[in-house]
């Protein structure tokens, strides 16, 4: 075995224990009161799991966008809403690492959470865009010497109260058109989040996600080099949606499992018969297959998209295959989910017994409007005036 | 005119047609980045399909991307790729 392939395993299996451990036992209550999984994310901090995109050079871990796929799904299997504050935590670091352009300001910050696993948040939705993640109205705004300002109004901004630092996209300056952005990073001395809404929601309830105006000063330095139109295509929008997708993996493959164990139940009580759910379960096993193939493929073809050119990761044909792949995802969840919940009946749709499946079907409801499918399907149909082969 | 001066022009025209700059295409040199004069990716879209009916041509999906849209002088550098001659 290679040290690189030990070092992720030896990883692996230390998520694995956290999920089971830690997660597990804490999810119910975490769903329950809409707290944050403050416990999930204390012992991931203790693992270093925060820094495990950093590379090694920088105090991080250097583990592949693969181990970290895989870690999202085991931790969705335990806990949706720990998966994805994980999750989005390693979306704004791999955005930071493979977007730095040598800057020794960014590279000195990812040294900082190695060796303090700082957790990041991102600030990129907002008001009055429409939903469309490549347009901000907010600004980059020159306060004085060496010193510029911005103030966003974000619809959403998730466990922003917990993150110590936050990754924000803006216009690059007051008079730069919408499109033309930038990503701001800001730590906790320099930003004010002024909480406008409550967050009383139906699923991932632990991310703790209500709107917040945002309001920052920095040092231009923070505002990383390359512009956001590339850190999204190339970066920050697939890794999103491949890692979004592995945790929604997670969720259902659980949501099956304990079908499953549902289905066994019964077959013990009644050993000379086939349950009547035992086909049902088996037509559900098909469906999560599906879904595991595409979220598998999904990551496999960015990997090695990645190693060969990273140029064509800006190609219109992989836009619309990495979108499609939170299409199917985010609509192929649910729909396992709630095919689990129709095995287990009654038990399955209670809150308190051993084949509960409410909170993933509530959780994995959040997929399709994690940027709204909607918007995505636009953006595709748009592409595919044009596009090849796709 | 020569042939480039003339594929230039061609561009602007489409690029005036279907870019729906804030801008006027005249005020735009050939080297302006048109994403941050304010072009948006619907309106990119439709400047490389008016490209592909005003020069004939289908571009290749390795060239389909923001950076080879980024500026007149960029779309000119692709189409003379794709050997298009001014007509």
């Amino acid at each position: 075995m290679t040290l690189a392939i030990e070092r992720d395993q030896t990883f692996l299996a230390a998520i694995r224990r956290i999920a089971d451990e830690v997660a597990a036992p804490n999810a119910d209550d975490v769903d329950r009161n809409a707290r944050f999984p403050v416990e999930t994310i204390d012992a991931l901090k203790a693992e270093r799991a925060l820094s495990a995109l950093i590379p090694t050079e920088l105090g991080g871990g250097g583990e592949s966008l693969e181990t970290v796929a895989d870690a999202c799904f085991e931790l969705g299997r335990r806990c949706g809403a720990s998966a994805m504050v994980f999750a989005m935590h390693q979306i704004q670091i791999a955005a930071i690492v493979r977007h730095l352009d040598g800057a020794p300001w960014f590279e000195a910050y990812l040294r900082d959470v190695a060796e303090g696993q700082r957790l990041v948040a991102s600030v990129t939705s907002e008001i009055g865009t429409g939903g469309d993640l490549g347009r901000s109205i907010a600004a980059v705004t020159p306060v004085r010497d060496g010193i510029v300002s911005f103030e966003k109004q974000a619809p959403t901004v998730s466990y922003g109260s917990y993150a110590d630092d936050l990754l924000t996209t803006l216009r690059r300056s007051p008079d730069a058109e919408p499109g033309d952005q930038v990503v701001a990073l800001t730590s906790r001395d320099q930003h004010r989040l002024e909480s406008t809404s409550t967050w009383d929601p139906l699923g991932m309830r632990g991310t703790c996600s209500p709107g917040y105006v945002v309001r920052a000063e920095l040092p231009p330095v923070q505002i990383l080099p390359t512009p956001f139109a590339q850190v999204a295509t190339q970066s920050m929008v697939p890794i999103s949606h491949i890692l979004w997708s592995h945790l929604w993996l997670g969720i259902a493959t659980d949501a099956f499992d304990r079908a499953r164990s549902f289905v066994k139940a019964q077959a013990k009580g009644r050993p000379d018969q086939l349950p009547p759910t035992a086909v049902r379960l088996s037509q559900l096993m098909s469906e999560l297959s599906l879904l595991r193939a595409e979220v598998r493929n999904g990551l496999r073809e960015y990997v090695e998209a990645d190693a060969e050119d990273r140029e064509s990761l800006s190609t219109m044909a992989s836009i619309l295959r990495f979108n499609n792949l939170k299409i199917a995802a985010s609509e192929q969840a649910p729909r396992v989910c709630q095919g689990a919940m129709s095995v287990c009946g009654i038990v399955g749709y209670k809150n308190d017994t051993p084949f509960s499946v409410g909170r993933h079907l509530r959780d994995t409801m959040s997929a399709c409007l994690m940027v709204a499918n909607d918007r995505i399907h636009q953006t595709n149909a748009s592409l595919l005036l044009i596009a090849k082969e796709v | 005119m020569s042939d480039r001066q003339d594929l230039t022009r061609r561009i602007r025209q489409v690029v005036g047609e279907h870019g729906h700059l804030p801008v006027d295409i005249a005020t735009i040199d050939d080297d302006t980045d048109l994403f941050q004069a304010g072009m948006t990716s619907h309106a990119s879209v439709n400047v490389m399909l008016g490209l592909e009916s005003e020069f004939d041509v289908e571009f290749p999906d390795a060239m389909l991307k923001r950076s080879v849209f980024e500026s007149i002088g960029a779309i000119r550098s692709a189409l003379e790729q794709l050997q298009v001659v001014a007509a």
